[in-house]
């Protein structure tokens, strides 16, 4: 319930866990940790799905050209068509966040 | 592509390391980010994007068949946000942006 935790997880901690799990030295542990962003990213700028289980799945959405707003001014702006990438969590990841999120 | 999938692709260019070593390590990148989200952190990936927790309060739903009113509880859901150079790259020019560069 207590909101005040608020601390921000980086590459830095993630290093640490592929070095305290796996047994790599530090530089190999962030070298890896580079890689498979890399090869996550590489593949959703082919267009492709990611999906990792009991996490969830990266996919690309196509967004055609809409009309949006400035809205401090008001003014039509066309927006062009783009490719947006979503997250979808797993089920096993929902339920992990509202079991110590809540009240369980 | 799926994990495996990704697993074995780091493999390839690890020769050095065991397919398991890869699993392993591919495991502890994302048990550390579900470990943050479950404890209420965000976790923020440079150039990738953001991992943060959205909390959504209780409120009376629906049952869209029967119409009757169900009191949902309140919960948290994760959320992510694209990174900007995570945007950049997927609307370049070579991309499939279809030239809409800006």
């Amino acid at each position: 319930m207590s909101e005040s935790a608020g601390k921000t997880v980086t590459r830095v901690d993630l290093c640490e866990a592929v070095y305290q799990k796996v047994g790599l030295s530090r530089t190999e542990s962030s070298a890896f940790v580079e890689l498979v962003l890399k090869e996550i990213t590489d593949c959703l700028e082919r267009g492709e799905t990611v999906k990792l289980s009991s996490f969830g799945s990266f996919m690309v959405r196509k967004k055609g050209q809409r009309i949006g707003r400035n809205p401090k001014t008001g003014t039509e702006v066309p927006i062009s068509p783009r490719r947006v990438m979503v997250f979808k969590p797993s089920a096993i990841l929902k339920q992990r966040i509202n079991k110590n999120g809540a009240a369980s | 592509m799926i994990k495996s999938e990704l697993v074995q692709c780091i493999s390839e260019h690890n020769p050095h390391l065991y397919q398991r070593d890869v699993e392993n390590i591919v495991n502890a990148i994302l048990d550390e980010i579900v470990a943050a989200l479950a404890r209420g952190d965000r976790v923020e990936l440079r150039g990738f994007g953001a991992f943060s927790v959205k909390h959504r309060p209780a409120r009376s739903g629906r049952n869209p068949r029967t119409g009757a009113h169900v009191p949902v509880e309140q919960k948290s859901v994760p959320f992510f946000k694209t990174g900007k150079e995570m945007r950049e790259r997927l609307n370049r020019e070579d991309g499939g942006g279809s030239g809409a560069a800006t």
